[in-house]
């Protein structure tokens, strides 16, 4: 057990250097700021594979952990460096399979403390968002993916024309913050959370004009 | 016991309600929402919450631990040994440990200063299990004593004040593979996950949900979850690691989503899915 405590001595000293006597005053965003940092890493413990460092934040963490969005510029740099680190699928290979595909959606498991480091991780995409008119038990945190290739027009997707959507989702898919600097949804690829191969049946459920998605 | 078999025998129930609830889905939207109200109000009758208040109301009184004490002296913040009206205004600021404290973590000093447990000991404790078990029934018994009341968590004190700050910034920090935070699943109003409708815990969520429902008895795993164990059931989720028991991550989470709930009537212990 943690004593809260240590975290407003930490803010007394801050205050008292700051000279004032009583009433004392609020202490200041900044020192908040500190005061979170400062019991984040006092109230939590390494369990299983979910370690400390799971809360050391990287730039889109840190600039997105507020109810405010981040300046323009922010938002412009992690779009950009999340654009620029996309890998893309080896061969061009866009796409796999949407039976398999299916099943990834399904799948919520995966990277909790309880989990196996070496287990595959599920997509937990009906989580969030609709996406097989089949499944009615799906979340709504994110669009509804229901006629997701068909409303892009997306006929045949080893064609030509079908490349620009492709490409699209692949980048959606491996890193989301490249078109939404603060979007909800986890970074699959770069995250390392889905493989090359599950990405791929991800993609075929969303776009093979046969996957039930597009019916 | 009786009130127990029949909400038993509800709670078989659930996979036939989600199904019908299911079925009509397409036909009419909010008639999951409506299948899930209607089963939660079948329960109500029979919640085995019940159990677990009566379990807490004589762990309140009988004489135990080294002091050989009760816990009738214990100050929930309304004075010594008052119990009514206590819950909807925790957490808050405790002169005697200088701290703010939750419900749970104010039940553990009690243990430890008036019965001589080791409060750091039982905090180590898992869910479900020796004095952990008993905290949870206390705290369930405790929220009942304020059922029917509204949230009305104090906010004069400073400490109490930093950490309604310090809570909304844990509640908005992004971290872990999946990127996470509170705000990701309970930032926004009228969404769900799966079939699950979740709270907006950024404003009043409404009488009876959020942080007005819990300690709650969950059907689908037959335990007795105190709002310790949603938060550490709600990080496991986030992907983040180990939150300690009523570390004060939990406690700003608490001051924060307890203060935004102000107004909202107090239903715990209630009964989930």
């Amino acid at each position: 057990m943690t004593m809260n405590n240590t975290l407003f001595s930490f803010a007394a000293v801050a205050l008292v250097v700051g000279g004032c006597a009583a009433p004392k005053p609020e202490p200041t965003a900044q020192q908040l700021d500190a005061m979170t940092q400062a019991m984040m890493k006092s109230s939590f413990s390494d369990k299983g594979i979910a370690k400390l460092d799971r809360l050391n934040q990287d730039l889109p963490q840190k600039a997105c952990s507020s109810d405010q969005m981040p300046a323009h510029a922010v938002v412009e740099q992690i779009q950009s460096q999340a654009l620029a680190s996309v890998q893309w699928p080896d061969g061009g290979r866009y796409l796999g399979d949407w039976k398999s595909g299916e099943k990834i959606a399904q799948s919520g498991r995966g990277q909790t403390w309880n989990d196996a480091a070496d287990r595959a991780n599920g997509g937990s995409c009906y989580n969030c968002h609709q996406i097989s008119k089949e499944e009615l038990s799906y979340g709504t945190i994110g669009p509804s993916l229901y006629h997701y290739g068909k409303t892009r027009g997306v006929s045949d997707p080893y064609s030509a024309a079908s490349a620009p959507i492709l490409q699209y989702t692949w980048v959606k898919l491996w890193n989301s913050k490249a078109y939404s600097a603060c979007s909800n949804m986890p970074r699959f690829g770069h995250e390392k959370l889905l493989t090359q191969d599950q990405l791929r049946d991800i993609m075929a459920l969303l776009l093979d004009p046969k996957s039930p998605v597009n019916q | 016991m009786k009130k127990w078999m029949i909400a038993a025998a509800a709670g078989s129930l659930l996979g036939c309600v989600t199904v019908c609830a299911l079925a009509q889905a397409s036909g009419a939207a909010k008639s999951t929402t409506e299948g899930i109200a209607e089963y939660r109000k079948m329960l109500e009758d029979g919640n085995p919450a019940e159990l677990y208040e009566a379990k807490g109301e004589a762990l309140w009184k009988q004489k135990r631990g080294p002091k050989n004490a009760s816990l009738e002296q214990c100050d929930l913040g309304k004075g010594p040994g008052v119990t009514k009206g206590a819950f909807v205004e925790l957490p808050r600021y405790f002169a005697d440990t200088k701290r703010v404290q939750d419900l749970e973590s104010r039940l553990l000093s009690c243990m430890q200063a008036l019965q001589g447990f080791d409060a750091a000991q039982i905090a180590k404790t898992a869910f479900g299990k020796g004095e952990m078990a008993n905290v949870t029934a206390l705290a369930t018994w405790l929220a009942g004593e304020s059922r029917g009341m509204r949230m009305n968590l104090p906010q004069s004190h400073e400490q109490e004040r930093a950490m309604y700050q310090i809570g909304k910034r844990a509640f908005y920090y992004r971290g872990g593979p999946m990127d996470f935070a509170c705000s990701t699943c309970h930032g926004e109003s009228g969404k769900r996950v799966r079939l699950q409708d979740l709270p907006n815990l950024t404003r009043n969520p409404g009488d009876g949900v959020g942080f007005a429902a819990w300690p709650a008895y969950r059907v689908s795993n037959g335990q007795m979850w105190s709002m310790q164990l949603r938060l550490n059931d709600c990080f496991r989720q986030q992907r983040f690691p180990y939150p300690g028991f009523a570390s004060d991550v939990t406690i700003a989470l608490g001051v924060y989503m307890g203060v935004n709930a102000k107004g909202a009537e107090s239903i715990a212990p209630a009964i989930k899915r």
